[in-house]
């Protein structure tokens, strides 16, 4: 079945779209990162970590951590009124819960880091595609870390598991339809987000998350070469 | 504005001390842009746009067509409407909120530089009179500053809209299909308004400010024109300009725009 | 750990060394059997202590580190600094060299003065600055350029060899702070704006190895 299965674009069930990531885009930011997987491209700032202001949420037993996701208004076909919605705000908390096990934010109490998330281009997976750009982008920043995320959202199409769902998966209609499943994991296996949209068995389920955690290493990679080479070439 | 992010008062000093000898920090003449970079179509899901860069400043816009109906004083024209959001991303000084003065200001002064020349002809953005035409979104986004995001915006929204496709009309189901291009371009006419802003630092006047600049500006004129036809103008700021400065500034723009408009039409890419 | 890698760029969660002959230093974290960085930078083994040297990010204050900062605010007792890290710092009347009275706070130094001070304590409190040694105080002239803090020991150089040929080829004075704020003064603003150009070709090359003899190099160019 599985070689049966074809996929609007071509891909293999296991096969993420083209990847790209370049550290360092946006010049006045702490740390910077843009991530992309085909068409979707997100880019993230990092400014911190600093005195949170007002003092009255400061917490002196760690530091806090805020992330402000948001799509462009035209990175989609019906254009987005600019500002925050209902949407972009429950992104937003997701985000900062996939990305704060892996900071070691008790390192610095009375202080904020702030991740700034913008798609740029939509084509589904743009939260995954967010939470990417943004491991890079606070390590970038110098903050210590534990570990890197990664992120990838695994679909059900009809009965078949794909990785990384574009727009026309998103929407897939047929037999079962589309169930949804956005998932982060650390370098080293641990979940710290999952989201799921639709319907699937259990025994299933498991599946997808073993086919999560492939797909986050082929994504890990993608990371560390991009901070690799960019301190090898010397930027900033 | 916290007073921790801008420039120390001694480099200030300085940069005005420089500038008095006809020099700037980074080597420029005072009427002189930095380098200027315009990639055009950088957007898959807009039906135009573009992605400025103007040294380390960046901004990038998008064009994005919808029909709704038209106003009631021109029932038969498109609408026009100009945002521009300050990304808390990409400056320290810019926070996340409902827009401020300054990224109004900027939205505004671009609408009129379009508006007011008659770059987009509007007339021919009509579906059906009195009930449905085309409403024209220039959405500016700023993704680094480094001073002048005032003139990489307008560029930026101009070179966008020079690569706009109008998205086809569904006129029986009333919708738009923005999978499928009409083929047309957006209608433009040929008078095409480059929007300049002049700043005075001391006695001096200067064009394309960096931060540092931009910072000890006095006083700014933004001027929109075209082939020496000046169709908007603003004075920001709160301090005086005489009426040489005036003219002096109206000479320099006029000379600068030529050589923008020329950028304009062949794009780097 | 062998000679090959013994400085290799390594990110958050990478394994540098396994095995129980190491320490974690600085930067990493021991791990099971593993030592691991908590940081994105180059890995470095001094006599079995492993750490990571960042090479980006925030400034963070360290006791007995010269800095520059410019004055945020004016207290009853002295004033707060902005020495652009996660937070501000305190510069005590009592750590000024001479007698200052406390209502005349601002003639001494205003809002928006930078000033070289040094940091004499970190504590819960915060930061605490002295301007009492020599070469502290505020600064009346020149100007200032920022550069990515963790780019300062190279600017230095080996025991201020990087720095000390610049300010030869330059005819400038120069004070690196720690916080990657740079104070130059020299006779002619050309001299100031060609120094700052040095030191930023220094950032820009920051990690090619005989990085003194290019930047003679370039100062050789330049000076044609």
């Amino acid at each position: 079945m599985t070689k049966e299965f074809k996929r609007p674009d071509g891909r293999k069930v296991d096969e993420l779209r083209p990847m790209t990531a370049k550290v360092g885009v946006v010049p006045n930011a702490d740390g910077s990162a843009m991530f992309s997987f085909g068409d979707t491209i997100a880019i993230a700032a990092v400014y911190g970590p600093k005195k949170m202001h007002p003092q009255h949420k400061q917490n002196p037993e760690k530091g806090t951590l805020r992330c402000n996701y948001n799509m462009i208004s035209f990175s989609v076909n019906d254009r987005i009124r600019p500002g925050q919605s209902r949407r972009s705000m429950e992104i937003s908390e997701i985000t900062k819960w996939a990305l704060e096990p892996v900071l070691m934010i008790d390192n610095y109490p009375n202080m904020v880091v702030d991740v700034h998330i913008n798609i740029l281009q939509a084509n589904a997976s743009t939260r995954c595609a967010g939470i990417n750009a943004a491991a890079i982008a606070l390590a970038h920043a110098g903050i210590s870390m534990k570990n890197m995320v990664s992120s990838v959202s695994i679909g059900k199409l009809d009965k078949q598991l794909v990785v990384d769902v574009d727009k026309k998966e998103e929407d897939w209609e047929e037999g079962e339809g589309a169930t949804d499943i956005p998932i982060t994991m650390t370098g080293d296996d641990k979940i710290t987000h999952l989201q799921l949209d639709g319907k699937i068995v259990t025994k299933q389920l498991k599946e997808a998350i073993e086919l999560a955690r492939k797909s986050c290493k082929e994504i890990y990679e993608v990371q560390k070469k991009a901070l690799k080479e960019s301190l090898s070439e010397g930027e900033k | 504005m916290d007073k921790v992010l801008t420039t120390p008062d001694i480099t200030r000093e300085r940069i005005k001390r420089y500038l008095s000898e006809g020099k700037r920090f980074d080597n420029r003449k005072p009427e002189e842009f930095r380098e200027l970079i315009i990639e055009p179509g950088i957007s898959k899901n807009a039906e135009g746009s573009a992605r400025v860069k103007l040294g380390k400043t960046e901004v990038l816009v998008g064009i994005k067509m919808n029909t709704s109906e038209p106003y009631p004083d021109s029932p038969d024209k498109g609408n026009l409407m100009v945002t521009t959001e300050l990304l808390p991303l990409s400056s320290p000084r810019f926070e996340a909120g409902p827009p401020r003065i300054e990224s109004i200001e900027l939205g505004r002064l671009i609408d009129r530089a379009i508006r007011e020349s008659k770059l987009i002809e509007l007339e021919k953005l009509c579906i059906k009179k009195g009930e449905k035409v085309w409403t024209v979104f220039i959405d500016i986004y700023s993704i680094n500053d480094d001073g002048n995001l005032l003139d990489a915006a307008g560029i930026g929204a101009i070179a966008a809209l020079k690569n706009t496709k109008i998205p086809k009309y569904d006129e029986k189901n009333e919708t738009v299909l923005y999978e499928e291009s009409s083929g047309k371009n957006i209608p433009l006419s040929k008078s095409i308004p480059i929007s300049i802003t002049a700043h005075k630092i001391g006695d001096n006047i200067i064009i394309d400010p960096t931060r540092e600049e931009e910072d000890i500006s006095e006083t700014r004129v933004t001027i929109g024109c075209t082939n020496g036809v000046v169709s908007s103008m603003q004075k920001g700021n709160s301090k005086e300009l005489t009426i040489k400065e005036m003219e002096k500034i109206l000479d320099l723009v006029e000379k600068i725009e030529k050589e923008i408009s020329l950028k304009i039409n062949k794009p780097l890419k | 750990m062998t000679k090959d890698n013994q400085r290799k760029i390594v990110i958050p969660g990478e394994v540098i060394v396994k095995g129980d002959n190491y320490l974690p230093g600085e930067g990493t974290e021991k791990k099971g059997e593993e030592i691991v960085s908590i940081k994105y930078g180059l890995s470095e083994e001094q006599n079995r202590l492993i750490k990571v040297i960042p090479l980006s990010g925030v400034y963070q204050p360290r006791r007995g580190n010269v800095v520059i900062g410019k004055v945020g605010n004016i207290t009853f007792n002295g004033w707060v600094i902005d020495i652009s890290a996660p937070e501000s710092a305190f510069l005590s009347l009592m750590e000024v060299p001479k007698y200052v009275n406390k209502d005349g706070l601002d003639e001494v130094m205003d809002f928006g003065d930078m000033v070289i001070a040094k940091i004499w304590s970190i504590n819960k409190r915060g930061i605490d600055l002295s301007i009492k040694s020599r070469g502290l105080g505020k600064i009346d002239e020149g100007i200032i350029v920022k550069i990515n803090p963790n780019k300062v020991p190279r600017v230095i150089g080996k025991e201020g060899s990087m720095v000390k040929l610049i300010k030869d080829e330059t005819k400038c004075n120069i004070t690196i702070g720690q916080n990657g704020l740079i104070w130059i003064r020299g006779d002619k603003i050309d001299d100031e704006l060609f120094a700052k150009k040095a030191i930023l070709f220094v950032t820009e090359k920051s990690y090619i190895s005989g990085l003194t003899e290019e930047v003679k190099k370039w100062f050789e160019k330049e000076k044609k």
